[in-house]
């Protein structure tokens, strides 16, 4: 994996922009900067970053539409850095194709983190049959799941849910992406099945299924698979 | 399946709405008894101690036990509520408390003789309406009746007994019982209690047994009561067969159609309508015919009687205008698919007949398939007991007036005699006559009438001055006059007082199109009030008093402000939906009638009209109703519309809450995510940091800081101006300290602009609070920073003249747009949200520091780009030290 990435900041506080860089240039990121959302958009399609940050309360546009208009031309990964924390506002953000959502004030390290493995994520998707998260492997061929050397055995609708979740690892994924991509759309409200089969999942995987370490839950939100660290 | 065995969806409903509506509102339990002293109570109150044994809430509301023991010793049994005292001209009277019963909500009350008249001040002036009211609050009622009582049926018991009965009930609270139960006893059984003294004292008893209780009306009366109860049962067993499905010989839509009159022998007819229509199982609509014949008091009261019959008897009552009573009569069953007509049969004897054709005649010719029942009507003698002679009309002065044109005309006529002779003032005379309808009602005109043959035949008709004819010419033409005056005269009336009719019709009309045209043009409900009042005063010459309900939807009163009691009394009708108040039934001591705002939606207050006389026709008051729901709907516009508007405001202020709540948050957490940031960065364990970028980050720390501590001083301030405590603490200064002190605190912002003092010499020393001031001028220097290109110039110039002290602060931007200028001082208001940073707040700051010195402060733009502030504040120097 290569390590000089390009980071778009957008974002209209100067001092924000001025605490990305000496933070993503510490870790040897380029960075490039842009302070409304046009000049966003712009800057998204000239420089061609392997990431873009993008701030929601921009003075010219809202954030949401920088994200549709990026959308429309590039799969960077994206990540939502704003104070706006309701569900709402982030649900929205991960409808738009956002990646990741931080609110501010931020920690510095975990957005690091957040970055890398968004990074990460999108550079490992390729077309191998063997899905990988920690000791978790899916054989999309054989539909074999295994956790370590241990065969699992999974219904269709689990496998299908763990299917999604491993290729998604490390991503927040809202009840209804979750619903729609399992279900079909007329479930998208049905987050009760959701929950049903989360606990399945966490019984079959999770050393504590009490304690989730791999299938969090984002209140209000949806779910994540974490990303483990071998 | 049979299609026919299906019952018809309409009846069915019919019968599942007799279900709830008997859900929502109390059982009616009827004991119904051929006369006193069968053991009504008794058995009533039987069947209610019977109830508390099961357990069921049940109390006396109002009991007469006419000290009989066995009734007596029940009463003990049960939880009885206490009468009310009515004080009536010094008499006290003891009633059933409807409020107390109300209030005490049991499961079932027990109301004796529910045809009882309450006394005057009451709520309602019949006993039976009080126990509708206790059924409507959903409470059970058990009552007792004679059926002498029943109204359809009083008739027939004044013939057979003699004896006029007063206390009646309507039908229609047969119809509303849920049960009725004969209480039923033998006559002979009854006569015996009598002897024995069980109903009345002995003495009381013999004459009653010589009078009321003869063993011929008695077994008459339990006729009457067996009967009715079959008609019951009869009912109920269609009823039981409509809802199970049972194939019956019912015979449905039949629709009977009663034509009365403001003859007294209508309601005779009225009552055997609604027999018929009963048996039939057919809906009776009354009919009132009103022609242009003039009716006197007495006949308006027996129509109005008449129809309030008609409708207590459950008839729909229809009112139609026309000279040709068949006419209107066969139009009216057309349109209301009539099936049966019933009318009186025609009394008209002799004369009379050859003159006008028999309605009844007229009717069957013109009937075509509608069936028509011929009844015939009272006895004749009691007709006669009830005919007036016509009162007159017109004040006696304006039979003189009529009198005296004529006796004009025929003195001016009188010279010129000689020369047109007799026969031509014959027609001038006539042709007089033929004027006066247009001036004189019909008294008047036929004795002017009366006097002009006479007048021209004494005068003019030779031999003068006699009334002697010679020529028999002349005898044929005073005859001729004679018919031609009259019959022209009653014609002419005839003619005007259609003409009146239609004429108040259109009046009616106008008077409704200007109420609608008032009312469409208010912008507001007190426009609505005040048209609605304005137009009642003129139509009605009556006050009306409006009032509405308040946001709570509790009543308010009007702000005229009407009585407590008057008020209660619109609170009852608020409650009620029911119209009450003088010339009513309900509550009839108030001072003005009271009528129900209601809209389609909903009821939205009351109306109290006080109006002098009862309506004098049916249409009048229907009239009244009109104006009251076209006012209604007017009410109901403006509610909601006002609903609307404040769901606006509410969606309005909602999305300014947002807006300030992200700005807010913003400009709160901004400099917080840089210091938050920072500190994270560098107590990453993961991170290596150079020293170069450990300052740069300690930097973005101290910014953040700062940047935080002028927003809270921003709030703090606002906050200080918003409680109204800010306490300036004036002190005497030079203005070059001020602005000195006000540009070294944003050394860190200016950047490379330059700030270009100017003070006139003889400035004199300012009165402020330095503190304060020292904010102002920050803030709108940081203003122009913000939007002024980094390299240009900002000018802070003084002036000075006897009043005040002024400030100029001047800077070369943009200016600001005209959209905008006007609000910047506004809070949390910011012009271009386009560039980051500031709250919105440092500009209405500022405004409120130099308010607080008694000062203004202004903002233009300038000729050649920029914007220029102008503070002013007063100029202190009493002396004036200075010279300018």
């Amino acid at each position: 994996m290569r390590n000089n990435f390009k980071i778009l900041i957008v974002d209209d506080e100067i001092q924000i922009r001025r605490l990305l860089r000496i933070s993503f240039e510490s870790i040897n990121y380029e960075v490039c900067e842009a302070s409304n959302a046009s000049e966003g958009v712009l800057e998204c399609a000239n420089r061609k970053p392997d990431l873009l940050i993008l701030d929601l309360g921009l003075p010219d546009d809202s954030g949401i539409n920088v994200l549709k208009k990026v959308r429309e031309f590039t799969n960077i990964p994206i990540l939502i850095l704003s104070v706006r924390n309701s569900e709402k506002d982030i649900i929205e953000a991960l409808d738009n194709g956002a990646d990741d959502y931080v609110t501010k004030p931020f920690n510095t390290g975990e957005l690091l983190a957040r970055a890398r493995v968004a990074l990460r994520h999108v550079h490992s998707i390729n077309n191998e049959p063997l899905l990988k998260n920690g000791n978790i492997t899916v054989d999309v061929s054989t539909r074999i799941v295994k956790q370590g050397k241990e065969e699992c055995k999974l219904t269709s609708t689990e496998y299908s849910l763990l299917l999604l979740f491993i290729k998604n690892a490390g991503k927040v994924l809202t009840h209804q992406f979750i619903l729609k991509e399992i279900w079909g759309m007329y479930y998208s409200d049905e987050t009760q099945y959701l929950r049903v089969y989360i606990a399945q999942l966490r019984k079959i995987f999770e050393k504590d299924p009490k304690s989730p370490k791999i299938f969090t839950t984002e209140q209000g939100i949806g779910y994540r698979m974490v990303l483990i660290e071998e | 399946m049979d299609d026919y065995s299906r019952p018809n969806p309409d009846e069915l409903l019919e019968s599942i709405k007799k279900q709830e509506e008997i859900g929502k509102k109390g059982k009616l339990k009827l004991y119904l008894g051929m006369c006193a002293g069968v053991g009504k109570t008794f058995s009533m109150l039987q069947d209610a101690s019977r109830e508390v044994g099961h357990g069921i809430d049940a109390v006396i509301g109002y009991v007469e036990t006419h000290s009989r023991h066995d009734t007596e010793f029940l009463l003990f049994h049960l939880e009885q509520i206490p009468r009310k005292q009515i004080n009536y001209k010094g008499i006290s009277i003891e009633e059933m408390d409807l409020d107390a019963i109300i209030a005490r909500n049991p499961k079932l009350v027990v109301v004796d003789e529910l045809a009882h008249t309450n006394a005057p001040g009451s709520r309602h002036t019949k006993r039976y309406l009080d126990v509708i009211e206790i059924l409507n609050n959903g409470i059970d009622v058990y009552t007792a009746i004679n059926v002498q009582h029943i109204e359809s049926r009083t008739d027939f018991v004044s013939n057979i007994t003699g004896i006029i009965i007063k206390e009646t009930v309507p039908d229609t609270i047969l119809d509303m019982a849920y049960e009725i139960e004969l209480v039923d006893l033998s006559p002979d059984d009854l006569l015996q209690r009598l002897n024995e003294g069980k109903v009345y004292t002995k003495d009381k008893s013999e004459k009653a047994i010589k009078n009321f209780f003869r063993k011929g009306n008695l077994t008459a009366l339990r006729e009457m009561s067996l009967r009715i109860t079959a008609e019951r049962v009869d009912r109920q067993l269609r009823d039981y067969m409509v809802e199970n499905r049972i194939n019956g010989p019912w015979k449905s839509g039949q629709r009977v159609l009663i034509a009365i009159s403001a003859s007294p022998s209508s309601s005779q007819l009225i009552r055997w309508a609604r027999k018929v229509s009963y048996t039939l199982e057919a809906s009776l609509v009354a009919l009132n015919v009103e022609t242009s014949k003039i009716l006197n008091v007495e006949d308006k009261k027996n129509l109005y009687s008449n129809i309030e019959l008609a409708k207590e008897l459950g008839a729909e009552f229809i009112s139609s205008a026309d000279e040709d009573i068949v006419k209107a009569i066969i139009r009216t069953a057309r349109k209301e698919n009539v099936t049966d007509i019933i009318v009186g049969k025609s009394k008209r004897k002799g004369f009379s007949r050859f003159f006008s054709k028999d309605i009844v005649k007229s009717l069957i010719e013109e009937s075509g398939n509608i069936d028509i029942y011929v009844v015939s009507e009272d006895s004749e003698d009691n007709r006669k007991a009830n005919y007036k002679f016509p009162v007159p009309q017109s004040g006696i002065y304006k039979y003189l007036f009529s009198s005296l044109c004529i006796i004009v005309a025929a003195g001016l006529l009188y010279p010129v005699a000689n020369y047109i002779g007799y026969q031509s003032v014959a027609l001038i005379l006539l042709f007089v006559i033929s004027l006066l309808p247009l001036y004189f009602g019909p008294g008047p005109v036929l004795l002017a009438s009366f006097l002009s043959p006479l007048i021209w035949d004494f005068f003019f008709v030779p031999p003068h001055f006699t009334l002697a004819i010679s020529i028999t010419e002349d005898a044929l033409l005073f005859v001729l006059f004679y018919i031609i005056a009259i019959v022209s005269s009653i014609l002419t009336t005839r003619i005007r007082s259609k003409e009146i009719l239609l004429r108040k019709r259109e009046e009616n009309a106008t008077a409704l199109y200007k109420l609608a045209n008032d009312l469409s043009t208010s912008v507001n409900l007190d426009a609505v009030i005040d048209a609605f009042t304005k137009n009642i005063k003129k139509i009605f010459s009556a006050d009306a008093f409006v009032m509405l309900t308040d946001d709570n939807g509790k009543l308010q009163n009007s702000p005229l402000s009407i009585s407590d009691k008057d008020f209660g009394v619109a609170q009852w009708v608020f409650m009620n939906k029911k119209i009450a108040g003088k010339f009513t039934d309900t509550l009839p001591e108030a001072d003005m009638t009271f009528i129900p705002v209601q809209g389609p939606r909903g009821i939205y207050g009351v109306v109290g009209i006080k109006m002098n006389s009862k309506s004098s026709s049916y249409e009048e008051e229907n009239f009244l109703n009109v104006f009251v729901n076209q006012f209604a709907s007017a009410v109901e516009r403006e509610t909601l519309s006002n609903a609307a508007n404040r769901s606006m405001l509410f969606q309005e202020s909602e999305k300014l809450y947002k807006n300030l709540f992200d700005s807010i948050s913003h400009e709160l957490k901004t400099p917080i995510s840089a210091i938050i940031g920072s500190t994270t960065l560098m107590l990453d364990k993961n991170t290596v940091l150079s020293e170069e970028n450990k300052i740069k980050l300690i930097n973005e720390i101290h910014t953040g800081a700062e940047r935080l501590n002028k927003l809270i001083e921003n709030l703090l301030d606002m906050a200080r101006l918003e409680s109204g405590r800010l306490a300036p603490n004036f002190s005497w200064y030079d203005l070059h300290d001020l602005f000195n002190i006000s540009i070294q605190k944003l050394e860190g912002e200016i950047g490379d602009r330059k700030i270009m003092k100017d003070i006139p010499e003889n400035m004199p020393s300012v009165c402020i609070d330095i503190g304060l001031m020292e904010q102002v001028i920050n803030n709108i220097l940081l203003n122009s920073i913000k939007y002024t290109p980094v390299d240009s110039v900002i000018n802070l110039t003084a002036d000075w003249d006897k009043e005040f002290i002024y400030i100029f602060i001047k800077d070369f931007g943009d200016g600001i747009s005209e959209e905008h200028i006007n609000f910047i001082f506004d809070k949390f208001y910011r012009a271009d949200k386009t560039k980051t940073g500031g709250s919105g707040l440092g500009l209405s700051i500022a405004k409120g520091f130099v308010e607080a010195h008694e000062g203004s402060i202004s903002v233009k733009n300038i000729d050649k780009g920029g914007v220029m502030f102008e503070i002013k504040i007063p100029n202190k120097n009493l002396n004036k030290p200075y010279e300018k």
